[in-house]
């Protein structure tokens, strides 16, 4: 990043360059990727489909809460407030109020985000752990809120009927290609965030608020929005579970397990980097896959391995790999070319 | 007359969560760490004097001469070979670690004990209470819980403003390089602070444990309430944690006289609008006193 | 006593020393001089233990103290009074001064005999350290690490940011400590100030030694301490 400053002045002899071959490769592997993504459900059984919808749901709560720990710094143990309120905006939105229901996904998600304004001036008022705890409550709040209101099923839940226009077999395909459609634009939302000018100022303001400040970041600014991008994925993670499940019930989606999920996976990963989170959903995916009928034994199992990568290997899965040569999968740092030299690594 | 019962009854309360927010307090103050397992810890306390009461012949007070020692060290060992090497100047693996550690702790009493609901039985000490005009009753044992919990806020209050050790601590928490130079280990201070802290949630679990009923799930609430007294009461003051805890036990046992069932949204609610209004707390100091 | 061998640290990847080799006699005092940027705080740092050695040893008493912690080293007698004096605000005077009983020496320094070598600070004890005026701070400081009766004091820039007069009565009390039989090993900006209690000046420059010795000519300490360039 500290190249930065040569930007302006690099000569024709010398550029600077946001690509590497890794990130190049990433990139179109990316994109083949989602091409064949797409095509999926004409080829492999609805099973694994429908397991696919839950990766995708994984891999958008993985890359928005590194987002907010990762580049933003706050550590949230309450996005689950915003998985609930996004199912059941969902719920409200195309079953009481008549909704398409495609439509009522981008508009959860905003839902989501306009109400993070006002509990972002409550939550940003604690630092730290305490930030941590508070946005737990919070979630707590929504949850015990929810469940005095009728509309919805109160503490039991309600089921979602807009999907019951289509067949099984096509809902599900269905599902699967709106949640492809999300992850896409929220994964793509996270690596064009960072890779911005402000996610410049992000970086900065996690490795030195005080040093940001005075550079011209605007820290309660910089973070509130991550905070409300943030709450939209959720929100958006949330009505791709009400889709799926068909159910959405109070103790389920706002469960703080799902900010154990989010956490192990962002940590395994790898937190900070845009890959880490990712490689994470696939991982925890792929664990739950194999051994969540386990339950217990299976939580205790991701608690130790959760606490052992935090001991001994900070940087995740992720930064295990590119710890030697720096490999990225996304064109997101900036590095030097010089005509004469080799490749200069950051 | 409900309502100044349901007063008296909350500031009892609040005796019991102030046990729960001292460990907390106390952590936080010495190395700036929020220990998401603490109450986790208080329901491991409440299981492990659950155990020794079934097992041996000894009543759940009688298990505290075994179970808070036994936390303490925990306590120590917990903070001396994990904790330690999570603080930095990020709070991110330290918050990561602690929430590990609930989960783990959780999980194993569920795998070990089952999810039913368990209570503590102390006998006709449970059900013994004074009697006072206007119908108004105080039960023996929260009374009891509330002078312990008075007692030993001013025994800490004490360790930290008149001995070495309290010394140390404060000055740990302003400056823990320089109290290296000075000759003491601030990883054996962090150590003994954290015993403290685990022994405090050891009372405070087995306390609530004989007032109410516990499952392996119960840490997350202990937590949250620990945090809102602590948040309440302000940082860094263990008087004001005390104040705090009698206003969330206040707001919930009156919440819970006027709207059924609901003590812990209003509770939570209370709690909300302190932060709103009043984000230093009720008493605001730097230094921990 | 107190002897450096070839001890060289870094931040990071830079080096801030480099290869610097000294001894500090029983009871003895040296001063190392050098300008802004030389290397002289890390030096302290590095032999009070809050910063790693990357070469080269640090003997104390005989014993090779290289590996030690920070406070084992206090422990046995190396004490720092770190630059920019690092009192516990929110502790008083007093306090601050009986956190360094945690050191457990016992020797000449107490209580009582502190705070009659700095009666200023004595007139102070009550109040909270976060509240004295720079001086008054230094005062402390140095009072703070004599109750850990150092066998060497290790000494950080004392006369920086104060006004000459108060610089003045600080180093007048460093005969009084030596006195008592605890070395000193103090850095210093101001030469002339170095060379009124020490005979034996050491002068770093860009992290290296570039003159030691005793009763040294001023021309060549001032050649060493800015560089052969700079005074040609």
């Amino acid at each position: 990043m500290t190249d930065l400053l040569s930007r302006r002045s690099a000569s024709s002899t010398q550029r600077v360059s946001r690509w590497t071959p890794s990130s190049a490769v990433g990139t179109s592997a990316g994109a083949v990727l989602i091409v064949a993504l797409a095509a999926l459900p004409y080829l492999i059984n609805l099973a694994t489909i429908y397991a696919m919808i839950d990766l995708f749901v994984l891999l958008i709560l993985a890359s928005t809460w590194n987002l907010l720990a990762g580049f933003g710094g706050m550590v949230s143990v309450g996005q689950q407030a915003y998985i609930g309120l996004g199912a059941y905006s969902l719920v409200t939105l195309a079953d009481l109020l008549g909704v398409n229901v495609f439509l009522a996904i981008p508009i959860a998600a905003i839902v989501s985000a306009l109400v993070a304004i006002p509990v972002s001036y409550l939550a940003f008022r604690l630092v730290g752990g305490y930030f941590a705890v508070g946005t737990w409550v919070i979630a707590e709040v929504f949850r015990l809120v929810t469940i005095q209101i009728p509309q919805v099923g109160g503490g039991a839940g309600v089921s979602i009927s807009a999907m019951s226009g289509f067949p099984r077999d096509l809902r599900i395909a269905v599902g699967y290609w709106v949640a492809l459609v999300c992850v896409v634009v929220v994964v793509g939302s996270c690596v064009l965030l960072v890779r911005s000018r402000f996610g410049l100022a992000l970086t900065a303001l996690r490795d030195d608020p005080t040093a940001a400040a005075t550079s011209g970041v605007n820290v309660d600014a910089s973070k509130r929005l991550v905070y409300l991008i943030s709450a939209a994925g959720a929100g958006v993670a949330g009505t791709l579970i009400a889709i799926s499940t068909l159910r959405v019930q109070p103790s389920g989606v706002y469960d703080v397990q799902w900010s154990a999920f989010m956490i192990f996976m962002v940590v395994i990963g790898g937190v900070g980097t845009l890959e880490g989170p990712i490689i994470g959903a696939v991982i925890f995916w792929l664990l739950k896959q194999a051994l969540a009928e386990y339950g217990s034994a299976y939580l205790i199992g991701l608690g130790i391995l959760g606490v052992l990568f935090v001991l001994f290997a900070r940087r995740g899965i992720w930064g295990l790999v590119s710890r030697r040569g720096r490999v990225d999968l996304f064109p997101v740092g900036y590095r030097l070319r010089l005509p004469d030299q080799t490749r200069r690594k950051q | 007359m409900s309502i100044v019962n349901a007063v008296i009854q909350g500031i009892l309360l609040g005796g019991l969560y102030a046990l729960f927010a001292a460990g907390l307090s106390l952590m936080f103050g010495v190395m700036r760490l929020v220990n998401l397992a603490h109450g986790a810890f208080a329901v491991l306390a409440a299981y492990g004097a659950l155990l020794i009461v079934r097992t041996g012949a000894l009543n759940p007070i009688a298990a505290l001469l075994i179970i808070v020692p036994a936390m303490a060290v925990l306590g120590f060992v917990v903070q001396r070979f994990i904790l330690q090497r999570t603080l930095g100047t990020s709070p991110l693996p330290a918050l990561l670690v602690t929430f590990g550690l609930s989960i783990i702790i959780e999980n194993t009493l569920l795998l070990t004990v089952t999810a039913d609901q368990q209570r503590l039985n102390l006998g006709s000490f449970d059900t013994a209470a004074i009697a006072l005009p206007g119908g108004i009753r105080i039960g023996a044992f929260p009374l009891a819980v509330f002078v312990f919990a008075l007692v030993v806020l001013a025994l800490l209050s004490l360790v930290l403003s008149r001995t070495q050790y309290g010394r140390l601590v404060r000055a740990v928490s302003d400056d823990p390089g320089t109290v290296q130079l000075n000759g003491a280990d601030p990883k054996l201070i962090y150590g003994f602070a954290a015993a403290i802290a685990f022994g405090l949630v050891a009372v405070a679990g087995v306390a609530s444990g004989v007032q109410t009923s516990f499952s392996p799930s119960s840490g997350s609430l202990f937590l949250i309430f620990a945090f809102e007294a602590v948040i309440i009461g302000g940082l860094g003051s263990l008087w004001g944690t005390m104040l705090g805890a009698v206003v969330l036990g206040i707001a919930q046992t009156v919440g819970a006289a006027i709207a059924p069932a609901q003590q812990i949204l209003i509770g939570h609610l209370v709690f909300l609008v302190f932060l709103a209004f009043l984000p230093g707390g009720i008493t605001r100091q730097k230094a921990l006193r | 006593m107190l002897e450096i061998s070839g001890l060289s640290a870094a931040y990071g990847q830079l080096t801030a020393i480099r290869d610097i080799s000294l001894t500090v006699e029983s009871g003895g005092i040296l001063a190392v001089i050098g300008a802004n940027g030389a290397g002289k705080s890390t030096l302290l740092k590095t032999i009070a233990g809050q910063l790693k050695a990357t070469t080269g040893s640090i003997r104390f008493d005989g014993a090779d103290v290289t590996a030690l912690s920070t406070h084992e080293r206090a422990r046995r007698g190396i004490v720092l009074v770190p630059e920019g004096r690092r009192l516990f605000g929110s502790l008083t005077v007093h306090e601050n001064l009986q956190i360094a009983l945690s050191a457990k020496r016992s020797g000449v320094w107490s209580l009582e005999s502190v705070y009659e070598l700095f009666p200023l600070v004595a007139e102070r004890r009550r109040r909270r350290a976060g509240d004295l005026s720079g001086g008054e701070q230094q005062a402390t400081a140095i009072a703070r690490a004599l109750i850990a009766n150092p066998a060497v004091l290790l000494l950080d820039e004392v006369s920086l940011g104060l006004a000459p007069a108060i610089v003045g009565q600080l180093y007048d009390r460093l005969p009084l400590i030596l006195e008592q039989g605890t070395a000193i090993l103090l850095v210093e900006q101001d030469v002339a100030q170095a060379r009124r209690v020490s005979d034996e000046v050491h002068c770093l420059l860009q992290g290296r030694t570039s003159l030691a010795g005793k009763d040294l000519d001023l021309a060549d300490i001032s050649r060493a301490y800015f560089g052969a360039e700079a005074t040609a």
